[in-house]
Parts: C-alpha cells; structure tokens; sequence
C-alpha cells in the first residue's frame, strides 16, 4: 500500500510543481494519473521513488516512510518500486538480456554485476519474462536495434525483473503508434494482475486510461483535481482536468517533445472515442 | 552470440554477454597481440635509474621554483617574447583566416568545380602532414631567425587546419535552403552569400576562435627552432635550468590562454 | 530591434543605430590592433632575408633532394659513370632510412603509450568534471577543470623541455609528455561526452536500486564507451605527429635523429627523415580512420 500525504515539490527555481497531494493505493490497484502537460505527473512518480526530492510530506510504502531514507535504506527501497519510461530509457549500447538484467542491480553484487555473472535464477526468470512479453529469441540484440514498441516490453520486463510491489510507469505510450500503445497497455494490466502489483501510470490518452485501469487520478496544476473509477470520468468532467481550452503553462524547456506527446494523444483520443 | 543462442534450448538456460569479436580466436589473438605490443613497447623505454634520482631534486628544485615564479630578473625578455608571441598570433590568425577561406570553398566537393577541388585539397594536405616545429624548421631556413618565419609556419598551419574543417562544414550543410537560392535566380556568389555562409558561419567563428588560441599556444614554441615568440626566452630559461623565470613564463601562457578562452566563450555566446 | 520607423515608413535594417556605432568601432578597434602587429613584426624582419627565400628555398631543396654532383650530371654522363652515382645516391639513402627505423618505431611507441597513460588519467577527471558526475559542483568540478585546462594550455613540446631537464633525455620524458598534454584534450572532449549522456537512462539504472557505482558501470559507461574509443583514437592520431618532434628537445624518438641531422647541417639526411615522418603520418591517419570506423 502507497499512502502519499501533502506531497508538495518546490523546484529549486522556486516552482512549486507539487502543492499538497494527498492519494493512497492499495495493493494491486491499476491507477491512472492524467492531466495536462506540466501539471506535475512526472514529478509526482518521480518523487515516489526520489528521483526527484520531494520538499515537504510524507509517502509510505507497506508502512515504510521513503521520505527520510538515507543512501542505503533508498537503495533497499528502491528495489521494491519499478519505474517504466516513456523514452524507455534502456542502455542502448548492451543487449536486450543486459538490459533486463539490470532489473537485479539492486540485489547483486558491484563485480559481479561488472562481470555479469548474475545468478542463474535471475537468468531463468529473464528468459521467462522475455517470453511472456513476447520477445523470445531477441535477448542477444542490442538494445538500440529494436523497434519502439519492442523496446517499452524490454522497460516493462527490466521492472518486472526487479520484482517490485508497485510500478511507477511514466507515459509507457506516449512514443507508440496507436496500436502498439493499446497491446503495451494490455500488456502491463495483465502482467499487473498476474503479479498482483499496483501500478500508477501517468498517461495522456484518456480512452486507453478508461479502458484499462481501475481508477483514475486527475491532477491540475500540482492539484488533485479528480479522484474515482472510469466511469466517473465523463466528458463534462474533463474540462475541469485539462481547463477547457486552457494550456498556458507549458515548460519551457522540452517544448518538442510536448508538443508531440501533445498532438499524438489528442490524435488518439480521436480516433478511439 | 553463436554460444548462447544454441544454449537456449536447452534448460537450464545459461546465459553469457555475447562477446564484440563473436570468433573466440580472433578474439584471443587480438587481446594477446595488445599485451604483447605494450609490454615489447614498455620494455624498449630505458630507465636510467640514477639520473631518475637526480631527477627527483631536479623535480624538487623545479616545483619549488613553480611556486615562486620570477618575473623580474628576466623581465625584459619575457616582455618582448611575450608581445612578439602576441603580434604573431594575432597576425597569422587574421591572414591565416583570410586565406582558408577562399581555399575552404574550394575544396568543398559541393560548390567547386574539379580542378579547383583537386588543387585546394592536395594544399590542405600538404600543410596538415607536418607539425608546425617542422614547417617552422623549413621556414627558418629560407626566410632567417625571427618572427617573419614563426608568421609563416602560423599561417600555413592555420590554413590547414580551417580549410579542412570549413570545406567539410560547407560539404555538411543543408542543401535545399541553396536549392531554394538558386530556384530564385541567384548567381553562384549570391548562393553562396545567401545560403552557404549563413549556415556555416557560427562554426567558423567559433572556430577561428579555437585557431586563434591554438596559434597563440604554437607561437610559444617554435621559438624553440628560432621562429621568434617568447619559446626562445623559454628554452634559453631551460637551459640556464633557471627555473623561476620558467615558471614565469608558463604562468604567462596558461593565464594568456585562460584569458582567450574566456573572452572567446563570451564572443561565442554573443555571436551564436 | 532591426524594424525602425521612421517618417511613418517602417525600415529594416540588420542592426538598430547604437547596435551599430558599437559594431563599428569594435571592427575598427581590432582593424588597428591588427594593423599595428603588422607593423611590429615587419619592423623586426630583416626584408632582404625575405626577398632572398626563393633563391633560399630553392638552394635548400637542391640540398636536401639532389646529390652534390648532379651540376657534373653531363659529365658523369659522358663518362659512363652516371649510373654508379645514382646507385651509389639510393645505397646511402636506403641506408641512411634504415638507420631510421628504430627511432620511428620509437616514436610510435611513444605516441601509444603516451596516449594509453594521458587517457587513464584523463577518464576519472573527465567524471570528476562532469556536471552530471561530479561529486560536488563547488569544489571537486573547479579543480578538475583547471587541470585541465591548465594541461591544455601546455604543448607537449614544452611539457618536453620540462622532463628531459628533470627526468632525462630519453623516451619515457617523450611519453609523459605526451600523456600530460593528452590528458587536457581527452579529459574536455570525455567530460563533454558525458554531460551529453541520456539521463532517463542513468534514472532508469538508479530506480533499480543500483549503486552509486553500478550506475556508473550500467547507465553512463556503455553510453559513453564509444564516444571515448573516438577520442582516445582521435588523440592517437596527433600524437604520432606531436612524438616526431619531441626528439628535438631529447625526448626520444625521430625527432633526435632530425636534430643531429640539422645540427650538421646533413640536408640530405634531413629529406630522408621527412619522407619517413610523411609515411608514418599517413600510415597512421589511415590506422585511426579504420579504428574509428570500428568502433563506432
Ligand atoms: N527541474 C525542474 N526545475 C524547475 N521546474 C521544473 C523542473 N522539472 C519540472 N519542472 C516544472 O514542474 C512542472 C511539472 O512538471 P512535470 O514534468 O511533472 O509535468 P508533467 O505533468 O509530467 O507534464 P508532461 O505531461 O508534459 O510530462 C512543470 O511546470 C515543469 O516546468
Ligand atoms: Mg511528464
């Protein structure tokens, strides 16, 4: 169980991209968390797991506080929570196996991770994980010669591997083709409830959000703005989410790549409503 | 690769990273042939154990000779092989620039007609096979002791070093922003004017920037040979092992050369 | 700014007024700044030194390429004996480039493990300077980064002068040489490379709960892995060049075969260096072109 309780985030440009959550999830709750760009998702999963630091309150994973953690105990804490990228974020350079692989480096030794001599256990339930993502036979290819949709089932298989309690996954769809994006979303909800894990996960498509998850969160501006099940979220609701035709505060800095997230959610809302 | 994947059939799978030289001879050949060449090369350094003794007051003496440099003594010297240094750079720098350019356009393969691109490449190759010491040692022969020479040997080396880099920018840029110039009617030079130099000229900025630095660093050694610069006042200092005026001197030249690199990162970000 | 209005027209020009005035006296400034060493470096030239260079140059190249007798070439020819000078010419000169070859091996073997010693020391200051590294940005960065700067600024000729004074004339000053100056250029480049790393990736490794450690060797290293076989090849290649002229100050290598040769004023034995110092250039342009090709 995650409980999060007056999360708020100041950057240190004096932003306050968080301003007060609070939000608990229960073991094996699918949740999806959207709102509009720059209404602070990202910053709200990463604050989970303390890629970024959160300024003030608390969040706790089965009763352990993650706020004031030092070095070792975040390590420890770290292993219990996998994160899942947009850009997949996988070591191009090291093969597909390597990569999944590196689900473990929490739990193994520095050389022999140098080494790559990972148990053989660990080993076993990576060619496991490969199979059930549907990538049987890839786990010698470089990372980087895969196709995108290939790549976010290594991402999910890598945080599988480290055999977690909760997924953090940060818009997994946001880089796919329409199609890919509903069998990768399919994907995680099975594996979630084979696994019994919970999961938050930041989307921009919110069809794919209705259609696959148990509950939604909508955040506005640091604020929690929406908080029930799918069918809750109508479409008379959702201008209350995404402010009508309101989208003045955009980062400035990634302005590209928002505007492609942007237009490619839009384009799928669309096309499957 | 050809190990594992055998492998996986069989349980339990094993799993190894596939090696970068798939061919596990080939693999070994080459790592024994890397150690068997570092060990015959460290072998073939001879080490004079009681000169490396000496070595270590000479060591001593120098850095503490760093630590309180002496500017006065020899200051007249320093002064003069300082500002000569500076004349040179800044005069090889400017011609040197001039020059490369014409000689950047011409050897870029996209804009120059054949004979022109043979003639500009075989120059930038001449100039780039040997060190500046050298072409300093050619052009102390042929035009005396002094400055004259050290200006030359800059010149040459500076047209070497842009033209290349300037005709491979040039055989890098965009070509439809030219073919949109050229769809308007525009003339050779007006391409070139219009949308050729817009694209490359940030880069050549910046890197003339770079060569003026480079040059600066040059100028203070090929006095060594007697092309003029403050390496002459260096080497003489060397060799009356007085230490305090080397030291002062090399103070000159890395403060000198943190001083162009500020001013020309702030250039830089003005201009780009 | 470059839209003006003026007389209810609206003009376009490329720089407002006082953007202008400022542009031209900064050109202006430096036209007479540059002009004024002009003027310096022609007052310390000696002119007649510098009309004379053709006759110079061409008398030297005579020197370095023809044998003495070639002004009796006719003559040699008439009696027959022509033939025996030229080979008697090619004989010397083969033997002389034989006599070459153990500094020129010496030279690549300074080159190398001067490359191989300035690489190792760049690559932990190279994290050390990183932003996205460093162990602390106020403290640890700064000193890295004047290292290496400071290795910059120093040629590896002087850097030369330096070792040959204190350790002794020889092939190890020429490598440490080598090494401290390369350490400058593969330490920015490197840091450079790693401040460009993906750091999804890097947050990707850490969200595992790896290491300080294991993020290095899993999130940043094989990112940056080819960027830094470029380099250190990159830098392999200049020091082939830079390490034939350390000889000069006595650090080893075919430099010190020039230095006797001009000290003798043996032009012909100075060409026949050249030629060698050519072909180990080009043979070693081509090596690094291949190796870059490799590996990246
Ligand atoms: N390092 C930072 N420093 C300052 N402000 C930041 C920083 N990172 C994010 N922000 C700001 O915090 C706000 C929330 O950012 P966040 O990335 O969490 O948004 P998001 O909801 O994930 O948006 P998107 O859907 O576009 O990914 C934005 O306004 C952003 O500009
Ligand atoms: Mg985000």
């Amino acid at each position: 169980m995650l409980v999060i309780e007056g999360l708020l985030k100041r950057y240190p440009d004096g932003f306050e991209a968080l301003k007060g959550v609070d939000v608990t999830i229960e073991d094996g709750e699918l949740v999806a968390l959207i709102g509009p760009s720059g209404a602070g998702k990202s910053t709200l999963i990463r604050c989970v797991n303390r890629l970024v630091e959160p300024t003030e309150g608390t969040i706790e994973l089965n009763e352990l506080e993650l706020t004031t953690l030092n070095r070792a105990g975040l390590r420890r804490a770290r292993r219990r929570m996998a994160m899942i990228f947009q850009n997949y974020a996988l070591v191009e350079r090291l093969t597909v196996m390597e990569n999944v692989l590196s689900g473990r480096l929490g739990s193994v030794g520095f050389f022999k991770s140098l080494f790559r001599r990972f148990p053989q256990d660990d080993v076993d339930n990576a060619f496991a994980l490969l199979e059930k993502v549907g990538l049987e036979g890839l786990h010698d290819r470089r990372a980087d010669a895969l196709s995108g949709g290939q790549q976010q089932r290594v991402g999910i298989a890598r945080a599988l591997m480290q055999d977690p309690d909760i997924l953090l996954v940060d818009e997994p769809t946001a880089s796919l083709d329409p199609r890919t994006a509903r069998q990768v979303m399919g994907l995680l909800a099975d594996l979630c409830e084979e696994h019994g894990l919970a999961a938050i996960i930041n989307i921009h498509d919110v069809p794919l959000a209705r259609d696959y998850t148990d509950r939604i969160l909508g955040l506005k501006a640091g604020e929690l703005v929406f908080d029930g099940p799918p069918e809750e979220l109508t479409d008379d609701v959702l201008p209350e989410i995404y402010g009508g035709e309101d989208w003045s505060k955009e980062p400035s800095e990634d302005d590209e790549e928002e505007e492609d997230i942007r237009s490619s959610g839009q384009f799928l809302a669309e096309e499957v409503l | 690769m050809s190990g594992t994947s055998s492998e996986t059939r069989t349980s339990p799978r094993r799993w190894r990273r596939p090696p970068m030289i798939a061919d596990a001879r080939k693999r070994w050949a080459l790592y024994i042939a890397i150690v068997a060449y570092l060990l015959w090369a460290t072998a073939s350094i001879e080490i004079d154990i009681p000169r490396l003794i000496e070595g270590l007051d000479r060591a001593r003496e120098f850095f503490a000779a760093a630590l309180t440099p002496d500017f006065v003594s020899r200051w007249s010297d320093i002064w003069t092989g300082f500002i000569e240094s500076l004349t040179m750079t800044a005069v090889a720098t400017s011609v040197g620039v001039a020059l490369s350019i014409p000689i950047g356009l011409g050897a870029a393969s996209n804009l120059a007609i054949r004979p022109v691109y043979l003639i500009c490449r075989t120059i930038l190759a001449v100039t780039r096979a040997f060190h500046e010491i050298i072409l300093a040692i050619l052009f102390v022969a042929m035009f005396g002791f002094g400055p004259f020479a050290g200006v030359v040997t800059l010149i040459v080396s500076t047209i070497g070093f842009l033209g290349k880099l300037i005709a491979e920018d040039i055989e890098a840029i965009n070509w439809d922003t030219v073919e949109a110039i050229e769809a308007t009617g525009a003339s050779w030079w007006q391409k070139v004017i219009y949308a050729v130099t817009p694209q490359v000229i940030p880069r050549f900025i910046g890197l003339s920037l770079y060569r003026l630095d480079i040059n600066f660093r040059e100028s203070a050694i090929i006095g060594i040979v007697g092309a003029g610069g403050i390496g002459a006042t260096l080497t003489t200092a060397f060799q009356r092992y007085e230490f305090e005026s080397v030291s002062a001197i090399l103070i000159l030249i890395i403060g000198t050369v943190y001083a162009f690199e500020y001013v020309s990162g702030a250039i830089r970000r003005r201009v780009l | 700014m470059p839209v003006e209005q003026r007389e209810d027209t609206v003009v376009w020009r490329r720089r407002d007024k006082r953007q202008a005035v400022i542009h031209w006296f900064v050109t202006l400034g430096i036209a007479a700044v540059v002009l004024w060493c002009f003027k310096l470096i022609a007052d310390d030239t000696t002119w007649e030194f510098v009309w004379s260079a053709p006759e110079q140059g061409a008398d030297l190249a005579i020197r370095m390429f023809l044998p003495e007798w070639f002004v009796d070439i006719p003559q040699l020819w008439r009696d027959g004996e022509l033939w025996v000078h030229v080979a008697e010419y090619f004989r010397q000169r083969g033997l002389y480039a034989m006599e070459l070859w153990d500094p020129l091996v010496d030279t690549i073997h300074i080159a190398t493990l001067g490359t191989v010693l300035g690489v190792m020391i760049a690559s932990p200051l190279a994290f050390l300077a990183a932003r996205n590294t460093t162990p602390s940005t106020t403290f640890v960065r700064p000193i890295a980064l004047a290292l290496l700067v400071t290795s910059r600024s120093v040629n590896s000729l002087i850097w030369a002068l330096l070792l040959v004074v204190i350790i002794g004339p020889g092939m190890l000053a020429g490598i440490i040489a080598i090494a401290l100056r390369s350490v400058g250029f593969c330490g920015k480049l490197l840091y450079e490379a790693i401040e460009e790393i993906d750091e999804n990736t890097r947050d990707a490794v850490k969200s595992t709960g790896a290491s300080g450690m294991q993020v290095l060797t899993f999130g940043v290293i094989p990112q940056i892995a080819p960027a830094f076989a470029g380099i250190s090849i990159y830098r392999w290649d200049i020091n082939i060049r830079e390490a034939t002229i350390l000889g000069l100050v006595g650090a080893g290598g075919i430099g010190m075969a020039l230095q006797s040769a001009i000290d003798t004023l043996a032009w012909g034995q100075v060409s026949v260096i050249f030629l060698a110092i050519l072909a180990t250039v080009v043979l070693s342009e081509w090596v690094s072109a291949k190796a870059r090709a490799a590996v990246t």
